[in-house]
């Protein structure tokens, strides 16, 4: 592929806040985006102020231009937020800072998510308007209307067409607590969870309970992008971006539940780029990070992933083969969405990048290639890759 | 009789008219989905055009109210203060195969803890909410 992102552009720093439960942050979500880049660029040994670009998505409501005010940037030369709701934009926005990158529009692109739903509201509860019209019209008058119920569907035709077990819900939990009471990051540190307290945890929306569900929390979260030849300006295990990708497939946006491929984590279509611009195989990936908002959500993206097949979800999701260091794909090292943080999945994004280093508290020896799947169910989705020198 | 607890929103056409029959014959009993009188195909939710020719001439026509279950969800943790008191409730898609498999959405009427099977067959229920502010009609499915 002659256009293409593959090793041209590397991460250079990666940082974050201390992660809180929601309402828990003591400091407003504007302060912690700015502490979270600070964090970064200190990683990455810049100074803020050389920063000169900005991506991040799902409507993040700090705007690039009063961070480059708050920092004393010099020259704002890119700020770009990748369209569509939940976390499906977190390998987007990557994508789209690596792109501005490669293409010479900027030098150096901080990506960013800040969160602060104790503040500005949380996203697993309904609306509270007397009337509503539009698209919402014909699922929330039904009680359809958390994201929880809007995936629930998908999830549970899935199971039914694959002859899924519930058990295969409860092995990515698991491996999410699991690795989380290594990582001190995590919110859900100390609070490990095994397979009785799973079982006996009370519905949401059938066929997730509790534990299937992603955490509602306060923090925030950055990566500093730079050109590949400046990899090596820091004493990190240098890590390139392979490639980013997103998109969704045929009318995955038509309303009320009306896209033709219905069980889908919407990667279908967005797999194969992601594969074809990194010039990898699912074989190749030695850890991988998959956004839980559902645990229903990780399973199609590794089966669509090509992880796994369809048919062959039960025994394929087990504990076993999903926990670093020692499993077949340990996957969601940090803890993930369901028990590091629910930073809108930009975590798993630095997951992946610590992974590369040898930093992880749940390292995976000798990982060279490590996939980020961001946001399944919704559309668009995206989708990154990194990798070490070696893979280069 | 309304299978929810007051207080949800109350669903209102849109102010540009695109799903305005479709709330219109609700209140009348009747279910109508989107139509192209160009090339006959059938669509759901509404849109503007055909997303198969791409005409505008796209219209609204009755259909009968009868599907078969394609996915349902059975929800227990509300997420709404309507629903606090509501105990668990049943959501289902049911998909059309008259109107080239579009689906509805709806709640699934009766037990709430029944088991439901995917491929049932179903039937649609007008539930009138003719003395709300505004006034309006939800599509309800109940298995034959």
């Amino acid at each position: 592929m002659t256009r293409s992102l593959r090793g041209k552009v590397a991460v250079l720093g990666v940082g974050e806040t201390t992660y809180y439960k929601r309402g828990g942050a003591p400091e407003a979500e504007g302060k912690l985006a700015l502490q979270a880049i600070i964090a970064a660029c200190e990683d990455a040994g810049i100074s803020p102020k050389s920063v000169d670009g900005f991506a991040s998505f799902s409507n993040d409501q700090n705007d690039p231009s009063r961070l480059a005010a708050a920092l004393g940037i010099k020259d704002l030369r890119f700020a770009n937020m990748q369209w569509g709701g939940g976390g499906g934009g977190g390998s987007a926005a990557v994508g789209n800072a690596a792109a501005a990158i490669a293409t010479g529009m900027a030098e150096c692109v901080v990506v960013f998510r800040a969160l602060a739903q104790g503040q500005f509201g949380r996203f697993g509860q309904g609306p509270r308007r007397n009337a509503i019209f539009g698209d919402m019209a014909f699922t929330a008058p039904y009680g359809l209307m958390s994201p929880a119920q809007m995936f629930a569907m998908r999830v549970t035709r899935f199971m039914h067409d694959h002859g899924v077990d519930a058990a295969a819900l409860r092995a990515i939990s698991l491996a999410s607590y699991h690795h989380a009471q290594n990582n001190p990051r995590a919110v859900m540190h100390g609070r490990p969870l095994d397979a009785e307290k799973y079982d006996a945890s009370r519905w949401i929306v059938e066929p997730f309970r509790l534990y299937d569900c992603c955490q509602e929390n306060d923090g925030a979260a950055a990566m500093v992008l730079v050109p590949a030849e400046r990899a090596k300006e820091t004493n990190h295990r240098p890590t390139y971006l392979l490639s980013a990708v997103s998109g969704s497939h045929y009318r995955a946006g038509a309303s009320a539940h009306n896209t033709p491929d219905y069980a889908t984590s919407c990667f279908k279509t967005v797999a194969p780029r992601l594969y074809e611009m990194a010039g990898v195989k699912p074989a190749d990936v030695d850890v991988l990070q998959s956004y839980e908002n559902f645990t229903g959500g990780v399973l199609m993206s590794m089966v669509e992933h090509g992880f796994c097949e369809p048919d062959a979800c039960n025994e394929f999701f087990v504990k076993e083969n999903l926990i670093a260091p020692t499993g077949k794909l340990p996957t969601n090292t940090s803890g993930g969405n369901l028990a590091e943080c629910y930073m809108h999945g930009l975590g798993l994004n630095i997951e992946a990048v610590r992974q590369i280093r040898g930093d992880s508290t749940n390292q995976v020896p000798d990982a060279d290639v490590a996939l980020v799947g961001s946001g399944p169910m919704v559309t668009p989705v995206s989708s990154s890759i990194f990798g070490s020198e070696a893979t280069l | 009789m309304s299978y929810l607890h007051a207080g949800l929103p109350k669903p209102m056409p849109r102010p540009d008219g695109l799903d305005a029959a479709y709330w219109e014959a609700a209140a009348q009993d009747v279910l109508k989905v989107q139509r192209c009188n160009a090339c006959k195909g059938w669509q759901w939710g509404p849109e503007w055009i055909c997303h198969r020719c791409l005409s505008d001439d796209v219209g609204f026509e009755a259909v009968a109210p009868t599907g078969r279950i394609y996915s349902y969800e059975r929800v227990w943790h509300p997420v709404h203060p309507a629903l606090q008191e509501q105990g668990p409730y049943l959501v289902a898609l049911v998909e059309l195969p008259q109107c080239d498999g579009i689906r509805m959405v709806g709640n699934l009427l009766g037990n709430p803890r029944q088991a439901v099977r995917i491929g049932a067959a179903a039937h649609a229920v007008f539930e009138h909410h003719a003395d709300d502010d505004p006034a309006f009609t939800l599509v309800q499915w109940q298995l034959d």
